[in-house]
């Protein structure tokens, strides 16, 4: 019995800790813990909630957008404002090109170094990768001559003895199983992709006026005013015109790259098609409704509860039934440790109580992380591209039917493989290829308001305070890329009396509740193989395949009778 | 054939470029750092260095958005930088190593590159509690900063939490998050302020230190002079409207629909410095006032309590404190904030600061055919 630490977790978002207990070359237990403790919620007590977004967006620079978008979503649920058609148009085209940009560099930049063996791809013939590329898609960059070009340039890092980012790397550990030729089409897509996400990512400077952190969300709509006959309107015929090409780059990636790449690598795996499954239990808030007014039937990520993998019965999401526990968790409740609380009256005092730094492992028998772990009606769940793609399949969704069963086909598969470590991965494709098709019909529906003159984005009712009632209360939902998410907002006398969010990375990295039961990536890490523990390469896999964003998942906070008072300059 | 001459085709060699995409890529980093083609010869011999520098990239109270803006930048490419330019050794977002492996490679660029690597900090640094807010390898972040900036030719801070502890650092600050010239004070740093820091000032930087060795001329905050020493409100592309009394009054109404100023929406542009309207975000596709809402000065330090609410107009933020008009707000803040600088002066920042002889590094006698 070894105990194996893993901090920092790298090729991820934020900053995660993962222990494990191993057994015979198998993990036989695991512990997940968030290792970093901002305060958001504090710092937004008796703010003016209208710019609630502006802050809360910082919870996360990867997901960035995700936290605006719930943030006014729970104001304006809160206040009783219902947003223009073309707000709702631009908000979902600000999400939908953020998930495709997210799922993009998660395979290729945080996730791909886990299958690809750089070093492997020296080896390689270009001329054999040129035709297996060819073989897999109509991408145009397929010629021996670019892959000797690539190979070439990877042969001139090696050989400076200076290796950069890929100095740290695994390269030659038994776990890879790619020939040299696919290793050296992976890296050659790994720069692709480079270039890509900062091509595209131009969508978000364009509605957004930048990326990370895109600036044009309001309480009430969003501040890109349309006209059709105004040069300097934010959008204009010009500016659809640019977004047409962009989403047209988005949706040719996707086809002719990332999904071949996905259904290339995955045969060398099968093994991971059984291994890192978890919990099976999945929830999706859902999203994307076809209209205004947000009727969940018309989702076009459908809301909904699967449990222990069985996909006869959808059961619908009680907001009411979730809970926050931190019997794991380096917070106090004033009603104890021991019940979870809702969200609405969410309360949280930080009180570290882990070792003294600089500590070698965790206590974790006692509190170990600074992630929280939510539970609906009292059991953990599993969110994400994988349960999105789950719930929907099991809701019927016929787009989601359709390309599930498209891809398990060419992967020659049942559907019992998406229970997996590779199955997370599948999905995040499928779902790719779904908002990619979907941000033209987005585009589309923008376009036509705007010929027609329908130029409305912004719904002034409820933008003077003065018109707020004494007390309000109110949550946004949203369905990010990494998963379900929710913000609660109380608002009073003008200002964020409370605020809470629980993100998707709080349902997967939390850490065990009071019962014991394990969050999902705890329990995902059962049984995996680690081969040599100091290169726990296969550890990363699982952990990895969940695509982790920490500076999410730590961040809640209300510290009950503490009053908090604006500064007075400052 | 002179020796400087062949080891040029041998770096060239090294590189697998040719001397003309050689030349272009330097000229277009010049043109970033705004510099006369005069410096070509010695950014050619910078890029064509047989060891290229070492740079680490430490994360702490972060969003990761400053890793992601890094990864925006377009000229030049991040491939470029983090492969042909620097040997990016530890950036947790990218790198291929975890756990020990990572741990290893950030202690052996302290103990052998100590006084030549450079490091760039993103996030801001807990120092409530003895530090237990952020621990990487169960280390404080406080320490692995003390020690990674301490031996480091020069920091680079990266975004408002490394510059001055950003929305942690908003009242009441629960976790007594400090930027990094604070947690570690005395050591030689440069701060690149924004929510996100914008990746082409962050690239003219580096390119800067690979070309002279040296970082940018800097303003009060350590902030460098080419992006940080001229009013927003100066730059903007709606500055005209203000100047005819045209504002948007309600989102959406017919000036907003025309591009008109947003000062009455609670645009911070008069009292906040950068050079957003210039070089804007993502390959220069737009900006926050370009896209119709108010600049909420996410290059000013300590922005988050000093700028916000962020919907109020600029007179009635706190801070102020005097009744004033805008554009006077503005001309108060430039004598203050960057005294002495002409506002149109500002290539003439870009040099290297100036130094005693003694320390003006080697003169470089690589010709290049340009």
């Amino acid at each position: 019995m070894a105990r194996l630490v893993i901090d920092p977790v790298t090729r991820i978002e934020g900053h995660l800790r993962i222990e494990a207990q191993l057994d015979g070359g198998k993990v036989s237990d695991a512990w997940s813990s968030g290792t970093m403790f901002r305060g958001m919620e504090i710092v937004l007590r008796d703010r003016d909630p209208r710019e609630a977004w502006i802050w809360a967006q910082r919870i996360c620079g990867v997901c960035t957008v995700v936290h605006a978008l719930a943030s006014v979503r729970a104001v304006e649920n809160a206040l009783g404002i219902d947003v223009p058609e073309n707000a709702r148009l631009v908000r979902n085209l600000l999400a939908g090109s953020q998930m495709v940009q997210d799922h993009v560099i998660h395979f290729y930049h945080l996730h791909a170094l886990d299958w690809v063996d750089v070093a492997s791809a020296l080896k390689a013939d270009p001329v054999k990768t040129s035709s297996i590329a060819q073989s897999i898609s109509d991408y145009e960059k397929s010629s021996a001559t670019y892959f000797r070009g690539i190979q070439q340039r990877v042969k001139m890092v090696v050989d400076s003895g200076q290796l950069s980012l890929f100095a740290s790397g695994y390269w030659g550990h038994p776990a890879y199983q790619l020939p040299p030729e696919m290793n050296l089409l992976a890296v050659a897509h790994y720069l692709e992709a480079l270039n890509f996400q900062k091509d595209f990512i131009r969508i978000h400077a364009a509605l957004g006026g930048k990326n990370p952190h895109p600036q044009t969300f309001l309480v009430g709509g969003m501040s890109t005013a349309m006209d059709p006959n105004e040069p300097f309107a934010v959008i204009n015929p010009e500016r659809i015109t640019f977004l047409q090409g962009l989403i047209k780059t988005a949706r040719r990636f996707v086809e002719q790259v990332y999904i071949p790449d996905v259904l290339a690598v995955a045969p060398f795996y099968k093994d991971w098609f059984s291994r890192g499954e978890g919990l099976g239990n999945f929830l999706s808030y859902g999203d994307y409704a076809a209209a205004n007014g947000d009727d969940p039937s018309t989702f076009l990520f459908p809301r909904g509860i699967v449990l222990n993998r069985d996909l006869t019965t959808v059961y619908p999401v009680d907001p009411a039934k979730i809970t926050e526990s931190v019997s794991h968790s380096w917070y106090e409740y004033s009603s104890g440790d021991a019940n979870g609380r809702h969200p609405a009256e969410g309360e949280t005092n930080p009180k570290y109580s882990g070792p003294k730094p600089p500590f070698g492992f965790l206590d974790v028998d006692k509190k170990y992380s600074w992630v929280k772990s939510p539970r609906y009606d009292g059991k953990p769940m599993e969110v994400g591209p994988l349960a999105r793609m789950i719930v929907g399949y099991a809701a019927g969704q016929k787009d989601i039917r359709a390309a599930v069963d498209g891809v398990l086909k060419k992967l020659n598969a049942p559907a019992s493989v998406l229970y997996s470590t590779l199955g997370r991965l599948a999905a995040r494709a499928v779902e790719s290829h779904l908002m990619a098709t979907q941000l033209q019909v987005w585009l589309d529906q923008l376009s036509t308001n705007l010929d027609h003159g329908n130029v409305k984005i912004f719904n002034p009712v409820h933008w003077d305070p003065g018109t707020w009632p004494a007390k309000a209360s109110g949550f946004g939902w949203h369905e990010a890329p990494r998963g379900s998410l929710g913000h609660w907002i109380e608002i009073g006398s003008g200002t964020i009396k409370n605020y809470q969010a629980v993100v998707p990375t709080t349902w997967n990295a939390g850490p065990r509740d009071s019962q014991g039961q394990r969050g999902a990536y705890e329990a995902s890490l059962a049984a995996t193989p680690v081969a040599d523990p100091a290169r726990p390469l296969e550890i990363l896999r699982t952990i990895h395949s969940f695509d982790p964003c920490l500076a999410c998942a730590v961040h809640v906070i209300d510290a009950q009778g503490r009053e908090y008072t604006l500064p007075m300059v400052r | 054939m002179s020796i400087a001459e062949t080891d040029l085709r041998a770096a060239l060699a090294r590189r697998g470029v040719s001397r003309r995409q050689l030349v272009k890529f330097c000229s277009a980093m010049l043109a970033t750092l705004a510099l006369p083609d005069r410096y070509l010869p010695q950014a050619v011999a910078a890029v064509t260095q047989a060891k290229k520098p070492v740079l680490v990239w430490l994360q702490f109270q972060d969003c990761t958005g400053c890793s992601e803006s890094m990864l925006r930048s377009s000229h030049p490419e991040i491939a470029d930088i983090v492969l042909d330019l620097f040997s990016w050794e530890y950036h947790e977002l990218i790198m291929a190593g975890a756990g020990s492996h990572a741990v290893t490679a950030l202690d052996r660029v302290v103990k052998e590159e100590k006084g030549n690597y450079i490091v760039v900090v993103e996030g801001g640094i807990p120092t409530a509690d003895d530090g237990v807010y952020c621990t990487i390898g169960g280390h404080t972040a406080m320490e692995i900063a003390d020690q990674v900036c301490r031996n480091a030719a020069a920091t680079i801070a990266v975004g408002a939490c490394a510059a001055d502890g950003g929305f942690m650092r908003a009242h009441p600050n629960p976790t007594g998050s400090l930027g990094v010239q604070e947690a570690v004070p005395g050591i030689k740093i440069i701060n690149m302020n924004g929510c996100a820091h914008n990746p082409a000032n962050t690239a003219a930087v580096l390119v800067h230190y690979l070309t002279f060795h040296d970082m940018p001329a800097v303003d009060q905050y350590n902030r460098p002079l080419f992006a940080y020493g001229r009013i927003i409100h100066d730059q903007c592309e709606r500055r005209a409207h203000y100047d005819a009394g045209r504002f948007v009054t309600e989102w959406g109404d017919d000036g907003h629909r025309k591009g008109w100023c947003l000062y009455k929406m609670g645009c911070k542009g008069p009292a906040a410095t950068f050079n957003c309207p210039d070089v804007q975000w993502n390959d220069h596709t737009s900006w926050p006032i370009g896209a119709g809402h108010g600049c909420i000065a996410c290059a000013s330090p300590r922005f988050w309590d000093h700028m916000s609410p962020f919907y109020d107009r600029l007179p009635s933020v706190p801070g102020f404190g005097v009744e004033t008009t805008a554009g006077n707000l503005g001309l108060g803040l430039v004598a203050a904030t960057v005294a002495g600088v002409t506002a149109h002066g500002l290539i003439k920042l870009i040099k290297p600061a100036p130094k005693p002889p003694s320390e003006a590094p080697a003169p470089n006698e690589t010709t290049v055919e340009v």
